[in-house]
């Protein structure tokens, strides 16, 4: 085991290689003959020179990650790294500190290494692209934002990492600019983010001028010092942040647009990595959220309400991607209401398996959609290859592909022994536990009290787990059983990915076998109970008891938790199995509308025509006939600069009659001014 | 005897003024020119009884001046006779604005 001295010089090179990364395959993308504007596909010698790049880089991280989370494992649980100071006014002063403890070592490994795994994913999948190199470039470029973010020792160089894996998110999910589509859609993504951020911002503020320190160490020691009312406002404005990154109601819309990237991008950023920020984010705060039960109960009712919300309109989507989409919104609201209850260890625990199992499912689709696309391709037909009512009966011509999502679906619907099942448990009992005995119980927002939202939280958790299993079952059913409905001509070109694509796919199905083991409930006998609990109590322990109180479950209680959440995610499966029917399934060009509640979930509750309609439209008319018309042509153009133009001109014209070029009037003016002046030395007796 | 003369050289100043402000032939404005300068010689003489001896030599240098002066000028108005074939200045308006 490295000793932590030596470890921490090492601290600085785990986000930088990214950024080298970034850089080299950056350099190489403006390179003219590189950057593939004419040519369709990058030449192979280059694909190989700029995935052993994007790729070596990542393993080289992941080695360091590794490594570190050896050294912080034993006694001394922290390591820090600063490079000195980056700004100092007055009291104010922030450090570049970067800092390695048991929280950001499980992220760095998750990043790293899901991250990985998708980069070597990428090489297969992107292979057809003419933008190879930018590709890699932009990815780098994330992941090494996305270390900052989880490295950060203060907020400050946390706001870095946060503002550069949105920006980084921005330029992936516009990859394909080419297409308005997408560049809209990374646009929305960026300007929903930026409300978040804004509320993040407020926060420092706020905390700042509470506590005059935004370091994350001295936060946690010195929250105490807080009043109640600030601590409430600096957690709800913090809460905003983590709702815009990580897709919670009501700043959600931006996270099923955000598919219109490449898939490995949607895996990787918006499963498995990003839009996790705002879970670790609280996590990381643990010690200041625990001192505010107000906002924690608002977690909770906010997190709740967003799985259900999002989950129904999964329900009803034909994209496969989208279902994916709504499906991660929906699991991040399971996250947020374990966070929220203060239940860090569960949170954070169904944040890596749902990473395992949703990068997973996310690779599959991919790989479904690249032999979909390649096949439709073959056939010549210009069919939507991401749409479910085109495909059908993959099973028999990708096995592969469809055993792993097999697996990857019975976790996420929480089916035993698969790592979901583990983590959405976690949850679920560690709410229902809050909700019988707890501080947080006890307190009430705006009159409602603790134990009502507890409950409240929990039989929705149950509600969108049967959800769950309805709609990935759906999802799988119809995509790989049943008869193919892509045509004649498609179905013989359909087969497995390559092993570029199917490799990552088998390490992320046996993380999800396995994921679980971190932390297993004391009531089930098959190994060591608690792993991640005593892996994060140096960090979150006091702030877990804080609210959780002291008392535990008996065994009984839990396993009649288990058993119900087990029995519901069943009844979902067999649900779906009963009441879908697959065979009467037509192409998508042939399919009819959906009508009543179902066109009214395809079309996720309208929301995004009400904030067209609402915000948008109102903005951009006013922008128009007010800001642009009125202020900009009106007021700046015509009244201050033509008009000052203008006003010279008619003053100058006037003017320019007094210079006649008849010498005579000359002289009448120069006598006459003669005259008025020795007038008036005359009148006013002058010398 | 001073005022007289001022009296006369007030009057000889006040016709070159109003021949320059009237007149449009050049030579003529010219000439004005000349009894306004020679008005001022008059008042400095007649003024260097009071003052000394400084108004005549002043006298001295006018003349001198305007001698240079009428030499340009009658130059000047020669160049524009042969441009515009006139010398009246109604017609010479190029500053116009």
């Amino acid at each position: 085991m490295p000793t932590s001295s030596s470890a921490t010089q090492f601290i600085w090179l785990v986000p930088l290689l990214p950024f080298l990364g970034f850089l080299a395959n950056g350099l190489l993308s403006l390179v003219p003959a590189w950057r593939g504007e004419r040519a369709d596909v990058t030449p192979a010698g280059r694909r190989a020179l700029v995935g052993a790049v994007g790729v070596g880089v990542m393993l080289v991280a992941f080695g360091l990650s590794v490594m570190l989370t050896l050294a912080v494992s034993g006694k001394d649980t922290t390591l820090t790294s600063s490079l000195g100071t980056w700004m100092a006014a007055g009291p104010f002063s922030v450090e570049w500190l970067l800092r390695v403890d048991r929280l950001s070592a499980l992220m760095m490994l998750v990043i790293t290494g899901v991250g990985t795994l998708i980069h070597i994913y990428s090489i297969g999948y992107m292979a057809d692209d003419a933008g190879f190199a930018r590709y890699f470039a932009y990815l780098n470029l994330f992941v090494g934002f996305m270390l900052m973010l989880v490295m950060g020792g203060n907020l400050p160089v946390l706001f870095i990492g946060w503002e550069g894996v949105g920006l980084a998110s921005y330029l992936l999910i516009g990859f394909w600019f080419g297409e308005t589509a997408n560049a809209v859609a990374g646009k929305k993504a960026f300007v929903v983010n930026r409300i978040g951020d804004f509320g993040l911002l407020i926060a420092m503020f706020v905390l700042f001028a509470n506590l005059g320190t935004l370091d994350f160490a001295q936060i946690a020691t010195l929250h105490a010092n807080l009043g109640a009312p600030p601590a409430t406002l600096i957690c709800l404005f913090i809460f905003l942040g983590c709702a815009g990154k990580s897709a919670q109601l009501p700043l959600y819309v931006w996270l099923p647009d955000a598919m219109a990237g490449p898939t490995p991008v949607s895996a990787l950023i918006h499963a498995a990595t990003m839009v996790t920020a705002g879970i670790y984010l609280i996590v990381r705060n643990a010690a200041l959220f625990a001192s505010s039960p107000i906002a924690c109960l608002v977690i909770v009712l906010v997190g709740a309400l967003t799985a259900v919300w999002a989950g129904a309109v999964a329900l009803k989507q034909w994209d496969i991607k989208k279902v994916l989409a709504y499906s991660t919104v929906s699991q991040l609201g399971y996250m947020f209401m374990a966070v929220g209850a203060g239940a860090y260890t569960a949170g954070m625990f169904h944040l890596v398996t749902h990473a395992f199992f949703k990068a997973l499912l996310f690779l599959g689709a991919g790989a479904v959609i690249h032999a979909m696309h390649h096949a439709l391709h073959a056939a010549h037909q210009d069919d939507d290859p991401q749409d479910l009512r085109n495909m059908g009966g993959l099973m028999a011509r990708m096995p592969v592909t469809g055993a792993l999502m097999w697996i990857a679906t019975l976790a996420i619907t929480g089916i035993p022994p698969f790592a979901g099942f583990f983590s959405k448990d976690a949850i679920l009992s560690s709410v229902a536990e809050r909700a019988m005995e707890s501080p947080l119980a006890e307190a009430s927002v705006g009159g409602i009290p603790g134990r009502l939202i507890l409950w409240f939280a929990y039989g929705i958790g149950l509600v969108t787990a049967f959800i769950t299993a309805i709609y990935m079952t759906r999802l799988m059913r119809y995509a790989f059983h049943g008869s193919f409905r892509g045509g004649e001509d498609a179905a013989g070109h359909v087969h497995d990915s390559p092993w570029v694509l199917r490799a990552p796919l088998v390490v992320l199905g046996v993380l999800t076998i396995v994921g679980g083991w971190l932390q297993l409930p004391a009531a089930l006998p098959i190994g060591r109970a608690g792993l991640l609990d005593s892996w994060l109590a140096p960090l979150t322990g006091a702030a877990t008891a804080e609210l959780a109180g002291t008392g535990h479950l008996p065994h009984s209680t839990e396993y009649l938790l288990i058993g119900i959440a087990v029995a519901v995610a069943v009844a979902g499966i067999a649900m779906a199995f009963v009441q879908l029917k697959p065979a009467t399934l037509v192409r998508k060009v042939d399919s009819p509308a959906d009508t009543g509640i179902g066109l009214v979930l395809a079309n996720d509750y309208y929301v995004d025509t009400a904030i067209a309609r609402g915000i948008v439209g109102p903005t951009v008319a006013a922008s128009r006939k007010v800001f642009w018309r009125g202020l900009d042509l009106g007021l700046i153009n015509g009244v201050l600069v033509q008009g000052s133009a203008q006003l010279f001109g008619v003053v100058s014209s006037v003017a320019s009659r007094v210079q006649v070029g008849f010498a005579g009037s000359y002289v009448w003016a120069i006598v006459l001014g003669a005259v008025v002046v020795f007038g008036a030395f005359i009148v006013t007796g002058a010398q | 005897m001073i005022r007289e003369a001022l009296v006369v050289s007030a009057i000889l100043f006040s016709i070159g003024v109003l021949g320059v402000l009237t007149r449009r032939n050049a030579l003529i404005l010219f000439m004005c020119v000349e009894l306004m300068l020679n008005a001022v010689n008059l008042s400095f003489i007649a003024l260097s009884r009071l003052h000394g001896v400084s108004g005549q030599v002043f006298v001295l240098f006018v003349m001198t001046v305007a001698a240079a002066e009428a030499a340009i000028g009658l130059a000047i108005v020669i160049s524009v006779f042969r441009h515009y074939r006139t010398v009246d200045l109604g017609r010479i308006r190029l500053l116009r604005g």
